[in-house]
């Protein structure tokens, strides 16, 4: 049972409005049957701190990943951790999170592979929730488990490896990252740990479009008109376009495929999850230096 | 393990998070991100004044003061929004400060991992604490006489 959709009318402009929640459809919806809420952030503690009234935790580092390989859990992890939190097959679960819901487009992105069948973003995130002076509260509600199926990962449809994007090369590619880690200058995020890249630099052909630029100064998404401006007029990409967005390890750059796949609804966006932190190791694989692509 | 050359206060912190598993460790984390102190007025005014850290996930700046007896001193900024970064900048406040340097330098570059929160909290933000530690030791270093 679907709960419904958030009938704003800015969301009407987007592909697939059905994907995205305001903070004042969250509110209104906060006691609804069959709705789950969950916080998904960089930082591990800021759940802690306050949080959406009844929303549970989804920490994308210690839950979503596979504490051993570098991947994300499989279909039984996946149905272990949905269960714990309360979270069935249909379940509507709203996602939110800090920083333009970057994290939360992430663990959006990562219930795609699943297949959650609905699964939506609280546009604006935390920042919006609580510049309206929204109630947060530190409780951790205690939700009745649940019987989450166990569901094969797909990874064929929105998510690529690194042989599929050298066999990509030449087609569209988009580098979400920071000016400065496309051009090579710099091997991470300004003021953000080095992960381990042994090589800067971009994969070639990859236009840079830095991922925030998506989001809004109040943390939302841009309207329709104004993420077409960008993404099309300005980068020339359309519907018809197979495109594999990267960063670094795949986290901003799922902020863009939601934006690519579901608000513009170009049916064909891949995100390269293994990025720049697998490309920029990789013996052999070619690099482009500079700012052009 | 080199537990045992931890000083007496920070043995004391590694033992307490030993002590609590899971959901209570993280809320300890917590504690200690809420009690770090803010930063004396001549830093505030001053930023300049403050070493950053850019290994950690969320900005971090720093400031050491050694005085002639070779007591030291730490100040730390980091935002509200940040609390696992704090909170990490909180227990070396409360495990090092007021320390003598030597003290401060005896102190186990891997000293984080002995906290339990690899598993809670991710290798990879810990990593922010270690190099927070590595800075203090640094400026300790230059800093006495």
């Amino acid at each position: 049972m679907a709960l419904p959709y958030d009938s704003a009318a800015k969301f009407q402009e987007y592909t697939h409005p059905e994907m995205i929640v305001s903070t004042e459809w969250v509110a209104a919806h906060l006691d609804d049957p069959g709705l789950v809420v969950a916080e998904s952030d960089e930082d591990v503690l800021l759940y802690e701190t306050g949080h959406v009234p009844g929303s549970v935790k989804l920490d994308w580092h210690t839950e979503l990943n596979d504490p051993v390989t570098r991947d994300y859990v499989d279909g039984a992890g996946f149905a272990r951790l949905m269960s714990e939190k309360g979270i069935g097959r249909d379940t509507t679960l709203v996602l939110y999170g800090d920083k333009n819901n970057w994290w939360a487009a992430y663990a959006l992105w990562v219930c795609s592979l699943f297949g959650h069948p609905d699964v939506r973003l609280m546009d604006g995130g935390r920042a919006k929730w609580i510049a309206e002076g929204r109630p947060l509260t530190t409780d951790v509600p205690e939700r009745p488990q649940a019987d989450y199926p166990v569901i094969e990962r797909d990874d064929k449809q929105i998510r690529a490896f690194q042989d599929q994007v050298l066999a990509h090369l030449g087609q569209p590619l988009v580098d979400v990252r920071s000016p400065g880690e496309y051009t090579g200058e710099l091997l991470h995020m300004p003021d953000y740990p080095q992960e381990g890249a042994l090589r800067g630099g971009h994969i070639p052909g990859a236009k840079s479009i830095p991922w925030a630029r998506a989001a809004a100064e109040d943390a939302t998404f841009r309207t329709r008109a104004e993420l077409a401006a960008i993404y099309h007029d300005g980068a020339g990409l359309g519907p018809d376009d197979d495109i594999v967005v990267y960063c670094r390890i795949g986290e901003r750059s799922s902020h863009t495929w939601f934006v690519l796949h579901h608000l513009l609804g170009y049916p064909h966006v891949r995100n390269y999850d293994g990025s720049w932190t697998e490309w920029g190791n990789s013996v052999r694989v070619p690099i482009t230096r500079g700012d052009s692509p | 393990m080199t537990a045992d050359t931890l000083n007496p206060r920070l043995q004391e912190i590694v033992e307490d998070f030993n002590a609590v598993s899971g959901r209570d460790r993280l809320q300890l984390l917590l504690e200690y991100s809420q009690e770090l102190p803010a930063l004396p007025g001549r830093y505030a005014e001053d930023p300049g004044l403050l070493e950053p850290v850019p290994e950690c996930q969320s900005p971090l700046f720093l400031a050491v003061e050694v005085d002639p007896d070779a007591t030291v001193h730490l100040f730390f900024q980091a935002p509200a929004e940040a609390p696992t970064t704090r909170g990490f900048a909180s227990i070396l406040y409360a495990g090092l400060d007021g320390l003598d340097a030597d003290e401060v330098l005896a102190t186990p570059a891997e000293f984080s991992g002995q906290l339990g929160l690899a598993d809670l909290v991710s290798p990879l933000r810990l990593r922010g604490m270690a190099a927070m530690l590595a800075r203090i030791k640094r400026q300790v270093r230059d800093k006495r006489g």
